[in-house]
């Protein structure tokens, strides 16, 4: 075991990958610098300016090259930066890179990894902000995978570069300088959970940072006798049904929260299959739709935090979360 | 001194009378897919007819038979190409089996592509073609990877990327050869210059001196040719490979030619002056070549011997094609991922 931050977990896995396998390249903005969050630091004074390729700000190249990287026999990491920019190549990743292996009748594969970092970050405002793993999680053909820790940010990363799938790999910005013991050469299985915290009486899904606001919000709800479980999702898609399901049949309860804007989220889509599965009483927390502003306070309002998640999860046990009913909707229309 | 010039005369007409077959055998694979999609899609005023056997947009590229052929008889069969959703011309001269294709226009699970692609993604990876693509543009800047691939590999294969003039009004254009420019990658550009986008002239659309001078302006060296002029073509590629193979950096091709049909199968073209299709049809590709083939001496026999053989190799592959079976339903579920296969819902 290695204490390491998030970033250099990351650093790690992408070198030890490079030295076993010639194939492995990384691509983008800044890399052969050392990358903005120092997350390749040192990998071109290792391997040398051709594997470790710094690119113009050329989003839709950067990725479509990738592909056409990968479909010629490389295994190209690509860097995004941050989500946001990823929409200026969007059609590399959607309709290219996802769709290349079905179109085509499985002639080709399309071996990427595309980091794309997620989330608040120091007032970042708008364009920076993002968490849109929904929006790659609805698209067929690609894996979305959000690391919460610097022991996942290793092995996950490490099963990304080895995946024969075009990988969507979404940092969390605010996690870079996470410290945490990391096992160099361990990789994770894609799509299997992480149970964070055991409990009894909720299970809490989430992932990204939102995992340490939901142990702490889990610790102080021990505090006032409420037993929370705490899933980290850790893969978006394929998500680890199972666990999940496992998980809320024995609590009861399931309340998922993300940072991500909550209506169209990827939380409505685990709360929907355990009502379908299993029947009990589910909610949601997430952003409200509004665009990320840049003032501390306006950032604040898209932040979930300890203290609104314990409130949703303190009404989902007393059954306060229980939407209003349609007779009281009727009635509430027909009093305007 | 007469013996060596009609020696050299019947070299130039046996080269030419090859690259005549790769047209007509285009021309034919063309005219058999228009056949066979009337009623394929419900556009530009057309209804849809159930009973179409080639289904969706068709994209034909009949009169710009010259510039596949010419540019891929400079490639190996190890060389990479990537396409266009105009894209049949580019994948038999790249050296697709025609019977395959037609399979794949006709959604057969003996396709090419297993039938999910269809004619707008038409690709035969065995021949190094990457595929054609659905989106104008796209495949530049893929095609630029392979290359960059291919110098990272050591390997010796060069890329030819097709593209249509209305690609050059998309961003991918400037970011791909800007970085195959800079990175000094082994890509032939061309520019299939058909002069439309979509309904549109592309002219009305483009600023400036256009294609040429837009490469030339990122470092490529740019050449311009007549693209119904198979030998022009085929000359000015033989040369800009042997550039390409030589490390001279990317190069570029403007190929000059005319869409003879409309933007898809169904599309009259209704919106463009009948004399200008008329003064195009003079240039014909084929014709064009014809002509040249006899003034080279080749008998007008041989010619149409070659116009056959193309005819019957295509019906053979439409007979193929009718009676070849569809895809099973459950391959709608394969080759999607394998991590996470079976999680559908």
């Amino acid at each position: 075991m290695a204490l390491m931050n998030y970033a250099q977990a990351a650093r790690s896995a992408l070198a030890d990958a490079m030295r076993a396998d010639a194939r492995v390249v990384a691509l983008g903005e800044d890399v052969g610098h050392g990358g903005i969050f120092g997350q390749y630091r040192g990998l071109r004074e290792e391997f040398g300016a051709a594997r470790v390729i710094d690119t113009p700000i050329s989003e839709a190249t950067i990725m479509g090259a990738a592909v056409g990287m990968a479909l010629t026999g490389l295994r190209p990491v690509v860097e995004m930066r941050v989500v946001d920019f990823a929409l200026c190549a969007i059609d590399e990743i959607v309709n290219q890179a996802a769709k290349n292996r079905y179109m085509f009748g499985g002639q080709g594969r399309v071996p990427l990894v595309a980091r794309l970092p997620i989330g608040l970050w120091s007032g970042s405002a708008a364009q920076h902000s993002q968490s849109l793993e929904s929006w790659f999680a609805h698209v067929p053909g690609l894996v979305v995978v959000a690391p919460s820790t610097p022991a996942d940010n290793y092995s996950l990363l490490a099963s990304a570069i080895a995946c024969g799938d075009p990988v969507i790999y979404m940092e969390h910005k605010e996690l870079w300088g996470l410290d945490g013991e990391v096992a160099p050469g361990q990789s994770a299985p894609l799509g299997i959970a992480r149970l964070a915290r055991s409990g009894s009486d909720l299970t809490l899904v989430t992932w990204s940072n939102s995992v340490h606001i939901a142990l702490d919000a889990a610790a102080q709800a021990a505090q006032q006798g409420v037993s929370v479980e705490v899933i980290d999702l850790r893969t978006i898609w394929p998500w680890d049904r199972e666990a999940v399901l496992e998980s809320a049949a024995r609590t009861g309860r399931l309340l998922v929260v993300h940072e991500a804007v909550q209506a169209a989220g990827f939380g409505a889509e685990v709360a929907a299959t355990v009502a379908e599965e299993l029947g009990i009483p589910v909610g949601r927390l997430g952003a409200p739709r509004i665009p990320v502003g840049y003032a501390r306070t306006l950032e604040n309002v898209a932040r979930i935090s300890a203290q609104n998640l314990l409130q949703a999860l303190k009404d989902l046990v007393t059954g306060k979360q229980r939407g209003r009913s349609m007779v009281q909707r009727e009635n509430e229309v027909s009093r305007r | 001194m007469q013996a060596s010039t009609s020696a050299a005369n019947a070299s130039h007409g046996e080269h030419l009378l090859s690259l005549y077959r790769t047209m007509a055998r285009i021309r034919a694979f063309e005219n058999a897919a228009e056949e066979a999609s009337r009623g394929s899609v419900a556009a530009f005023g057309a209804t849809i007819d159930a009973a179409a056997l080639v289904r969706g947009p068709l994209h034909l590229s009949t009169g710009q038979e010259a510039v596949a052929a010419g540019v891929c008889a400079n490639l190996a069969r190890t060389d990479y190409l990537t396409s266009t959703h105009r894209g049949h011309g580019h994948t038999l001269a790249k050296g697709a089996d025609a019977m395959a294709m037609m399979c794949e226009l006709f959604g057969r699970a003996a396709g090419t592509n297993k039938g999910k692609g269809g004619s707008m993604h038409i690709a035969d990876f065995a021949v190094g073609m990457l595929g054609a693509n659905g989106v104008v543009a796209a495949g530049i800047p893929i095609a630029v990877g392979a290359a960059h691939s291919a110098k990272i590999r050591g390997s010796d294969a060069i890329v030819a990327c097709f593209f249509g003039d209305g690609a050059i009004n998309r961003g991918p254009f400037l970011e791909g050869l800007n970085w195959a420019k800079i990175f000094e990658l082994r890509v032939l550009f061309v520019c299939e210059d058909n002069r439309y986008s979509a309904t549109t002239a592309t002219d009305a659309m483009t600023a400036g001196e256009g294609a040429a001078a837009r490469a030339r302006g990122i470092g490529l060296p740019a050449r311009t040719v007549d693209g119904n002029d198979v030998l022009a073509v085929d000359a000015a590629a033989r040369d800009l490979v042997a550039r390409l193979r030589a490390g001279a950096g990317p190069q570029f091709l403007h190929g000059l030619t005319y869409r003879v049909k409309g933007h898809v199968s169904v599309d009259a073209a209704a919106y463009r002056d009948q004399g200008e299709v008329a003064n195009a049809l003079e240039s014909d590709p084929l014709k064009v070549a014809a002509a040249r083939l006899t003034a080279l001496g080749v008998t007008a026999e041989r010619i149409a011997a070659a116009d056959a053989a193309a005819r019957a190799e295509i019906e053979a592959a439409v007979a193929v094609a009718r009676a070849a079976a569809v895809p099973e339903p459950a391959e709608a579920y394969a080759d999607v991922q394998d991590t996470g296969a079976g999680l559908w819902r």
